[in-house]
């Protein structure tokens, strides 16, 4: 391999240049504000080993970064905000510059956040920037989440990094809810109205919650001062504490990478932070910032002014939370009333309750688990920093979009009536079907992409085993025809053949020698069972020797004219090459 | 799954690859033999056009430098704009509609002032810095054995230097304080967060005996006007608050917690279609009051189909029907909006003798009580 100080010939273009100051020299010892700083920080040990630290490139690893710029784009804009927003439900009169809402009586928060919108020369810019972050933060949190969880990234030694990471996500929801419920208007005013009610279902508790959170009797003066302190101090150290803590174990680490030729379990391949990632990286928050911020400028959202100020009486027709509560949100619509019901008096809103206060926690409590399950079913105590293609792993791949679609479901029904409008469908239809589609898609959104997972396992096989289709249709002398396949480099082949394929644990004795079940017996069995259950459709990956069959069975029935398989014989794939011996288990 | 229980495997429960079972015991399900193909290690690296040709990485500098001039002349219009365009200039973005032009200008301005550097830093990486892969080792995250046994000796060096092993009465004591001292900082926060008073979510000011006893006259909302019976038209929808509700508007306080409860919606039928007696009864000819609080969590049921005589939701879709005494026909309510029992008095108004007959607004543990 060569290395990255290699002359290369446009560098003659700067050959000529002189440097502008000696003292500058990168041979010279540290010298000047560096040098004072090393004196007293020992800084530079530190920068060589970080300068040279390596980052794999992949599309999909900036998912984590949207996540990170659209936090920090949050956290300054937010900072801005809080000059001018006032999170107080004092009663105030409006006399402000937006014409229609003139003389209405309205809580301060609500004249101050149309004070940023009208009468702070760029306030609206930089609220709008706030709000399209936000958004896009929760989204790309929840993108790079399926990213992580269907590349398998989550495996150990990363576990403690996934349940940060879970955490973080649904911090970052309640941060969101936090955030869009302080500008009081009808529709976030509306929002915390629902949010009473569903602490009001919790059990023997509710009533007590409800007087607590909001300082009395609902809505109170004390709610929105207590969200602006939970949205701008609370959430945001946790958040920023535990995303350092996130960043700082991928730097512990080492990130994961894709499997390819030259990479290995013990190994990262790609660029060093200085200057290529620190480049990319950089510019991507640039290009992430710029990208909400041009958003921002051409697309409205959260017009707080159409809404008017919050009152418990009126209403608008299509109450949507933001995307992120929609799923929970939707719960609550498909949830039957039936469900209620009274002991003793007692009210048990089950119609409610499970939707509202159950569904967040357990939802992100099944995510947290997910790499602890799975590593008990497989029983596999290994480091793993090669990353599964999602094909690879059918049954993770088949409960990820079972998840999913649960998920979308829900998301879904947040917008029954909005469909109902839009599409000319009874309401009533939506939800019913949403209902039953709340128990049946899953099973069958697992069953096809396992099934997928499963085709396009056998597809790679196919490809390595008979190379791959050209498009290239040979007549033979006697008429038949035949597509020619041309033979996949190593390189090409070594990403379709590198995997693993985990086969079922099989109890190999359950019982003890009176043939009385052993005392773990039980368990054990449970986890064979699972065990068959993620591992018993098994496509296993090519090897030399079929390919080698392969190969025979091509040359006695294929008689392809002369050079057929050399003449597309790709260059470079006899070229001698280190290899390196396929050591993924153990060192 | 191997039935074949009767192998003598001893009295131990074990789990092995089926393919394999009796052969060496991996912890996890894989084989890999010696017939697997090898990794044919790092590709041959492929020079770039700027690489090689000095016209090329001349031509990539350009473009990097430009982006980063039209970066400093988007600062330029932004700082321009800041000042000269009016707070109230709008104009007609084609495809959006009405746009507030100094929302507009301002933010393409910082948002190209940003992007192009972002664009610039992103193409100077791709095309004139090293594009090689390096490759770094990674090493197992566990410590080795030895880094173990020492950390676990420091541990132990330092507990036995503190003696709580061989001084139990230490070790309980501050296990008791510390377990404590959490409890005044919890209690306070609890004990102080907000008064609690469950009867009152079980009250309105509906109740007369906010008003002296005397039935309370019908405000229409936000007006606060009285309503007279005889403008209550057939098929006609009012608004409704109590008449209780002008001392809190007067005086300023608490009226957005006296309204969460207690706006009301009135709408007057054909008392024929109207299928329950009590409803009927506690109408005026065919005029009825429900509250308007969802008994779902509390949204305020504010649409009225003329047509079918529902009453909806619009937070979670829940259906009342008003011909059946509100009662839920759809959606995740359960109860019925409960109704306000109204007549007219001498001046010919609609009032409300005697307050909900039950609580309103949405389900809580004790509301049955």
């Amino acid at each position: 391999m060569s290395t990255i100080n290699e002359t290369r010939p446009a560098d003659a273009l700067r050959s000529g240049d002189r440097q502008a100051d000696e003292r500058a020299s990168a041979t010279k010892p540290l010298g000047g504000i560096a040098g004072w700083m090393d004196d007293r920080l020992g800084g530079a040990k530190g920068v060589s080993f970080l300068a040279k630290k390596v980052f794999p490139d992949h599309w999909s690893f900036m998912l984590g970064e949207i996540a990170m710029y659209s936090m920090i784009v949050c956290l300054l804009t937010g900072a801005f905000l809080t000059f001018w927003f006032v999170p107080s439900a004092s009663q105030v009169v409006y006399d402000g510059s937006y014409v229609p809402l003139q003389g209405v009586t309205m809580s301060d928060a609500y004249r101050s956040t149309l004070g940023i919108s009208f009468d702070i020369r760029g306030g609206l810019l930089i609220r709008q920037i706030h709000h399209w972050a936000a958004l896009i933060f929760v989204v790309s949190v929840f993108v790079h989440m399926a990213r992580v969880f269907f590349t398998g990234a989550f495996r150990k030694p990363r576990e403690i990094n996934w349940v940060f990471g879970t955490i973080l996500s649904l911090l970052a929801c309640i941060e969101g809810f936090a955030g869009y419920s302080l500008p009081d208007d009808l529709l976030s005013g509306t929002g915390i109205r629902a949010m009473n009610g569903f602490i009001q279902s919790a059990p023997v508790i509710g009533s007590y919650l409800s007087y607590f959170i909001f300082g009395g009797a609902f809505p109170g003066e004390a709610i929105i001062p207590r969200l602006y302190s939970a949205h701008v101090l609370l959430i945001p150290a946790i958040l920023v504490g535990l995303f350092t803590a996130h960043i700082l174990l991928v730097f512990l680490h080492k990130h994961t990478q894709f499997p390819g030729p030259g990479r290995t379990n013990k190994n990262v391949v790609g660029y060093p932070l200085l200057p290529v990632y620190i480049a990319k990286a950089g510019g991507f928050f640039f290009i992430v910032f710029g990208v909400i911020a041009l958003i921002s400028a051409v697309v409205t959202i959260n017009p707080i002014w159409a809404y008017g100020p919050y009152d418990p009486s009126p209403i608008t027709a299509g109450s949507q939370p933001d995307w992120y509560m929609g799923f929970a949100d939707g719960a609550l619509r498909l949830l039957p009333g039936f469900l209620e019901f009274e002991t003793f008096g007692f009210t048990w809103s089950m119609n409610i309750f499970p939707g509202s206060l159950v569904l967040l926690p357990l939802m992100w409590t099944i995510i947290g688990v997910y790499p602890f399950v799975e590593a008990w079913v497989t029983g596999d105590k290994r480091e793993h920093h090669l990353l599964d293609r999602p094909r690879n792993a059918p049954t993770r791949t088949a409960i990820g979009i079972a998840g999913i679609s649960m998920y979308v479901v829900l998301f879904l029904a947040a917008g029954n009536d909005l469909m109902a409008i839009k599409l000319h469908l009874s309401i009533n239809d939506i939800t019913q079907t949403l209902r039953v589609l709340f128990f049946v898609a899953p099973p069958i959104a697992f069953w096809i992409t396992k099934r997928i997972c499963l085709s396009l396992q056998r597809a790679d096989r196919q490809k390595v085993l008979h190379g791959r289709e050209t498009g290239t249709i040979w007549r033979h002398a006697d008429g038949r025809f035949e597509e020619i396949h041309a033979p996949l480099t190593p390189d090409e082949r070594w990403v379709l053949v590198q995997h693993e394929a985990h086969e079922p644990l099989e109890l190999t004795a359950g019982k003890d020698a009176n043939g009385v079940d052993s005392p773990i017996a039980g368990k054990e069995r449970l986890r064979a069972k699972f065990s068959n259950f993620y591992f018993r459709d098994r496509v296993a990956p090519a090897t030399p020797s079929e390919l080698e069959a392969a190969h025979h069975e091509h040359d006695d029935h294929a008689a392809v004219p002369d050079g057929g398989h050399e003449a597309i014989e790709p260059a470079g794939a006899s070229q001698e090459r280190e290899t390196i011996k396929a050591d993924k288990q153990h060192g | 799954m191997n039935e074949n229980d009767t192998t003598d495997h001893g009295t131990s429960t074990s789990l092995v690859p089926a393919s394999d079972a009796g052969t060496e015991r991996l912890p996890a399900s894989l084989i890999r033999g010696v017939d697997q193909f090898e990794n044919p290690g790092l590709p041959p690296h492929v020079h770039r056009a700027a690489d090689d040709d000095p016209a090329a990485a001349k031509r990539a500098e350009r473009q990097v430098a430009t982006m980063f001039g039209l970066s400093m002349l988007a600062t330029l219009v932004f700082l321009v704009s800041y000042f000269a365009i009016p707070d109230e200039a709008t104009f007609f973005f084609p495809g959006i509609g009405i746009a507030k032009t100094q929302n507009v200008v301002l933010g393409l301005s910082l948002g190209f002032a940003i992007f192009l550097i972002g664009i610039g830093a992103v193409h100077w990486a791709k095309t004139l810095m090293s594009d090689e892969e390096i490759v770094e080792e990674r090493h197992e995250q566990a410590s080795t054995p030895e880094q173990r046994a020492k950390a676990v000796a420091v541990v132990n060096e330092g507990v036995a230097s503190t003696q709580l092993n061989r001084r139990p009465l230490l070790k309980y004591s501050l296990g008791g304080a510390l377990g404590l001292f959490a409890l005044p900082l919890g209690l306070q926060v609890a004990g102080s967060l907000g008064p609690t008073n469950i009867e009152e979510l079980k009250h309105t000011i509906w109740d007369p005996k906010d008003n002296g006893g005397k039935p309370i006259r019908l405000m229409r909302d936000p007006e606060m006007t009285p309503i007279r019976f005889d403008e209550v038209t057939f098929g006609s929808v009012f608004h409704v608050m109590p008449e209780t509700l002008q001392k809190y508007i007067d005086e300023g306080k608490h009226v957005l917690e006296a309204k969460a409860k207690a706006a009301v919606i009135l709408i007057r039928l054909d008392p024929d279609l109207i299928k329950v007696q009590k409803a009927k009864d506690w109408g005026v000819d065919g005029a009825v009051a429900y509250s308007k609080i969802c008994t779902h969590v509390g949204c305020a049921v504010g649409l009225y189909e003329q047509q079918t005589h529902h009453l909806l939701c619009p937070c979670h879709q829940s259906t009342f029907d008003l011909t059946e005494d509100c009662a839920v026909i759809f959606g995740p309510a359960k109860r019925p909006l409960p109704q306000l029992k109204i007549t007219v008095d001498d001046a010919g108004y609609l009032v409300a003798p005697s307050g909900f007959a039950e609580p309103v607004g949405p389900s809580f543990w004790e509301r049955a009580r």
